[in-house]
């Protein structure tokens, strides 16, 4: 081996390529690359852009349905809205820039999924966001959750796009690593939608928006596709790896790139996100078949001194790349100066298939790499899977279980997982209804501490705000209208996720997921018609959490299948990890729902005073679980019960979402919101806040039956004069019923569990989430 | 003819759709104006909307301020036409110095999006002529910047010339003398924080915005009768009584 080839290895593995992946690189074109070249396949082959450990098990998830017009591999899913109109929808996770410098990590998550969604042609109208931290406990993890609250907010405000709603939790696993997805949606004449594919030799790649700078380089292999250390300050040297956001660039890239589509002026148009200049240029070209050359030093700069390597593979953010033809070039330049976007032809479509990087116009030649082979030959990985060694242990090494465990719901043989145990005489004292009220009241906040922070009601669409089940838009933008005199119609959407029951069980955890993200939209009377998820695990390397990936996405595929919901889009963030802890896995499902005929009065996950409270779906003691369930995350100090999640039963649940639905439409309910984590007690809770009102319930029976978690339940709010077509609907449907109780009162009361003062539950809703993020 | 209202449109700028949505409700016909506009001919009344106006760098409006179209916009109001400034566009007109005072940092130093009683304090303006002082309004606030300030001599003016037109009922955002809107000495140029167009239905949970918008397309109709003379030509003078 001679010098040169040690300098390549060592090039090579700080670019983070295997020696497996150079030496494929090498294969691929025949000869050793350059370093440009090496740094091009080192981003392009990174397991952010790549997918090359996920894809062999994502193409399990069913994508197709009547109305999806775009699938997966596309900068976003579009599913058909009727009446013209179709919607955009992708989410993505920026959890690793987020974790090193909260404000702008969360601010171009923002930034470039809203840019995935306006390369279509659509015009983005909402966002949303999942976020999860550690304890607010610790200082690091306050600064962590306001810096990406004021980002969202600093970035999506200003850039004019609604947030609506998302979800926001606090747990251990996300110390030091924490998640944060965003979800965005756009609208869109069904005419204007645009694929990213080059097209017609000669024509141009024309570069819009911002000018390429040093910030973001290398951020997919460096920052996205690797474990964080134990080292605060190693990892805080990272941050010139995150990139800044300016939502005034992309505003103005929004208006004149919708222009640019809106008059035919573009054939294609790309925009450029992890990987930059590289990823943009070669995707566009290999999927319409052509070849590109490109000009890096036509490439707008920020500063002087830039490296061919930095230009192509810079993350500066607003950036987008749109294929012209030259006859066409006139106007393009004449819209982006109205709209003060900087245009600048950097490159050519060719024939041949070969992606060429010159210095110069017919200048040196830097780079050249068949197009195709960048993000077509990425290798594709079956890294090995093994299930955590709780699961493998003979039947004989479950521990006894006491006599009130539940243990008959435990099925002979059923593995225990590690801490786990028998409830104990000791744990009993502990429910008094003091007790449990004191549970209740640690679960129970009021999100809009944060959503008041975000502008949700851009563009009049939004019906149901954040902290109803699911937002509800009504379809309607700027360039977007509904047909004249067509009924209104809208959009309900969801997100969601849940730690405790993936990492218990995460094939049936993410198919609860499913089955809730899809009720939740049922609520506000909507079907369920597209979902989109972003799917957050550990290291890959890990067989742990290969295991748990593959098992989630069997649990979404059994889910979506069951329920006829089809899986329009994804995003894998691996490498979620910490000085070697693997967070919990984290998939989170946002589901799309469609409501054909919009009118005022959607009912809210409220209860009013004489209405009666209904429980709809399974009931009794095998209907849910307190494994896995927010109570027992709570008491994690006391002894855990065991057990299973709550079965779950496809069939039903689909009838409850389409009687749920047929409900809500029907205005036959006051109130309805789903029963999910923190079981009955919490769903009654925020249903008697929101409503200004107590209740009596009674026949709840126990612990299990208070705070135990299990899918296809609702809690509904009836008018006496409707309780009876409810039940006849529900019967019809062939979904338990039973009446719990009435609204009224000041006080939460669920007979011989819990009592509690409605001004002592406001008081701890309204307080928790300001209280907690505030400095001590 | 309709009455037709210029939606001054900034780089920046987002509302201007919503605005253009919610006077079209009221069988007002709105047009967008681009910040180049030097000539705002033909129009009876003008909005500039909420947003972020060439990215509120430097301080929201600063930079507005010195856009092509003000100079239009001033002669506009200088000659009595009705102007609206909402949220971000009442931070211009400050900074243009055809309304006083100031809009700083919200007192909690967050943004804050949320749904505000308001109560109507004069009816000496554009937005609420007809309106019975202390009338409450339900309107949504959407702004970072909407704690109102001025000098002493400035509100004492402003109160007692009656020139507070409207007053947040639990005030949000730290605002001095709890206030949401204020006019000029004519009444014809109002700026308020709370976004009228964000209350112009029932399925936006209230409708309370569409009453601050009806009396703008009054005093505009009531305007072109008068402005024959002045700068602001009609597109068809024969629609003219």
């Amino acid at each position: 081996m001679d010098a040169t080839d040690v300098a390549s290895t060592a090039l090579h593995r700080q670019l983070g390529l295997t020696d497996e992946e150079a030496a494929r690189v090498e294969a691929v074109l025949g000869r050793a690359p350059n370093r440009l070249e090496l740094a091009m396949y080192a981003v392009m082959w990174s397991e952010h852009c790549s997918y090359k450990s996920s894809r062999v098990h994502l193409r399990r998830l069913p994508t197709e349905g009547p109305g999806v017009l775009v699938g997966p591999g596309e900068n976003a899913g579009v599913v058909d809205a009727g009446g013209g109109l179709a919607i955009a929808l992708r989410i993505e996770s920026h959890n690793h820039p987020s974790a090193v410098e909260p404000y702008q990590g969360a601010a171009t998550g923002a930034g470039g999924i809203i840019r995935d969604i306006f390369t279509m042609g659509a015009r983005p109208v909402a966002l949303m966001d999942s976020l999860r931290f550690g304890p607010p406990s610790e200082a690091r993890n306050r600064w962590l959750a306001s810096g990406v609250v004021s980002g969202i907010s600093g970035y999506g405000n200003a850039v004019g796009v609604p947030t609506v709603g998302g979800e926001l939790e606090f747990a251990p696993s996300y110390s030091g690593n924490p998640l944060v997805n965003v979800l965005c949606c756009g609208l869109l004449p069904r005419e204007r939608l645009v694929l990213a594919r080059a097209a017609g030799e000669g024509n141009l790649a024309v570069l819009l928006g911002a000018a390429t700078g040093r910030d973001g380089i290398g951020g997919a292999s460096v920052l996205a596709s690797a474990a964080f250390g134990a080292d605060v300050e190693a990892e805080a040297a990272k941050r010139p790896n995150v990139q800044v956001g300016d939502p005034f660039e992309e505003k103005r890239l929004i208006e004149a790139t919708l222009e640019l589509l809106d008059r035919g002026l573009v054939g294609g148009i790309q925009d450029l996100g992890a990987a930059g200049l590289t990823s943009a240029a070669s995707e566009t070209a290999s999927r319409g078949g052509m070849g590109m050359d490109i000009d890096v030093s036509a490439v707008p700069l920020r500063e002087p001194g830039m490296e061919p390597f930095e230009v192509m593979t810079s993350e500066s953010q607003e950036r987008m790349l749109a294929i012209v033809a030259p006859s066409s070039l006139g106007q393009v330049v004449e819209v982006c100066e109205r709209w003060e976007v900087r245009a600048t032809v950097v490159g050519q479509v060719t024939a041949g298939g070969r992606f060429r990087v010159l210095d110069g116009p017919g200048g040196e030649v830097l780079a050249d790499v068949p197009a195709a082979s960048l993000h077509g030959d990425a290798p594709l990985y079956e890294r090995p899977m093994k299930a955590p060694a709780w699961r493998e242990e003979p039947a004989g090494a479950t521990p006894p279980l006491a006599p009130d465990s539940g243990a008959t719901r435990v099925p002979p043989g059923t593995k225990v997982p590690p801490g786990a145990s028998t409830r104990s005489e000791a744990d009993l004292e502990t429910l008094t209804p003091e007790a449990l009220a004191k549970d209740l009241l640690a679960m129970a906040y009021d999100p809009s501490w944060v959503y008041r922070q975000y502008d949700h009601q851009l563009f009049l669409n939004t019906v149901l705000a954040p902290g109803a089940d699911a937002a509800v838009l009504r379809l309607s933008a700027p360039g977007a209208r509904p047909a004249p005199g067509s009924p209104e119609r809208a959009m309900a959407l969801s997100t969601d996720g849940n730690p405790r029951w993936c990492s218990r069980d995460p094939r049936a955890g993410t198919a609860l997921l499913v089955a809730e993200s899809a009720l939740n939209v049922a609520c506000t009377g909507a079907r369920p018609v597209a979902l989109v998820n972003c799917l957050n695990f550990g290291n890959p390397e890990h067989p742990e959490v290969m295991w748990q990936l593959s098992e989630a996405i069997d649990g979404m595929a059994e889910a979506c299948r069951g329920l006829g919901i089809p899986v329009v889009g994804g995003n894998v963030s691996f490498y979620n990890e910490t000085a070697g802890t693997d967070i919990d896995p984290t998939p989170v499902v946002a589901t799309l729902g469609l409501i054909e005929r919009l009118r005022p009065g959607i009912p809210m996950p409220a209860l009013s005073p004489g209405g009666a409270v209904v429980l709809l779906g399974p009931d009794g003691p095998a209907a849910t679980s307190l494994a896995g369930s927010r109570w027992e995350a709570q008491r994690r100090d006391r002894p855990r019960p065991h057990g299973l999640l709550a079965p779950l039963d496809l069939a039903l649940h689909r009838r409850l979402l389409d009687l749920v639905a047929g409900l809500v439409a029907a205005r036959l309910v006051e109130g309805a919101h789903d029963v999910s984590d923190g079981g009955l007690a919490l769903a009654l809770a925020e249903m008697a806040v929101k409503g200004g009102t107590g209740c009596r319930v009674s026949g709840v029976g126990s612990l299990e039956g208070l705070f135990g978690e299990g899918p296809s339940r609702v809690l509904l709010c009836v008018a006496p004069a409707h309780l009876a077509e409810v039940v006849a609907r529900a019967d019809a449907a062939r979904v338990a019923t039973r009446q719990l109780g009435a609204g009224g009162g000041d006080r939460l009361v669920v007979e011989g569990l819990l009592d509690l003062s409605m001004a002592e539950l406001a008081a701890a809703w309204e307080n928790a989430l300001p209280t907690a993020l505030a400095a001590p | 003819m309709a009455v037709r209202v210029g939606v001054v449109v900034f780089p920046g700028t987002n509302c201007e759709h919503d605005v253009a949505e919610a006077l079209e409700r009221l069988g007002g016909q709105a047009q967008l104006v681009w910040h180049t506009t030097t000539s705002l001919d033909g129009l009876d009344a003008l909005v500039l909307p909420g947003g972020f106006a060439h990215g509120d760098y430097l301080r929201p409006g600063a930079i507005a301020r010195f856009s092509p179209v003000m100079a239009a916009v001033n002669e506009f109001a200088r000659a009595g036409g009705p102007v609206v400034g909402i949220c971000n566009g009442f931070q211009v007109l400050t900074e243009a110095h055809l309304l006083p005072g100031a809009l700083q940092k919200n007192r909690g130093l967050t943004f804050l999006c949320q749904m505000v009683e308001l109560e109507v304090a004069s009816d000496r303006s554009a937005l609420t002529a007809g309106l019975v002082p202390g009338r409450r309004l339900r309107v949504p606030v959407n702004h970072f910047e909407g704690n109102y300030t001025a000098s002493a001599e400035v509100l004492a003016a402003l109160e007692s010339e009656g020139r507070v037109v409207l007053r947040y009922v639990t005030n949000p955002n730290g605002s001095a003398h709890d206030i949401a809107g204020v006019c000029n000495e004519a009444g014809n140029v109002v700026g308020l924080m709370p976004h009228p167009e964000r209350a112009s239905g029932e399925l936006l949970g209230s409708s309370d915005g569409l009453l601050l918008l009806e009396p703008l397309l009054g005093r505009a109709a009531g305007w072109r009768g008068q402005s024959t003379s002045g700068p602001q030509l009609l597109v068809s003078g024969a629609s003219n009584p």
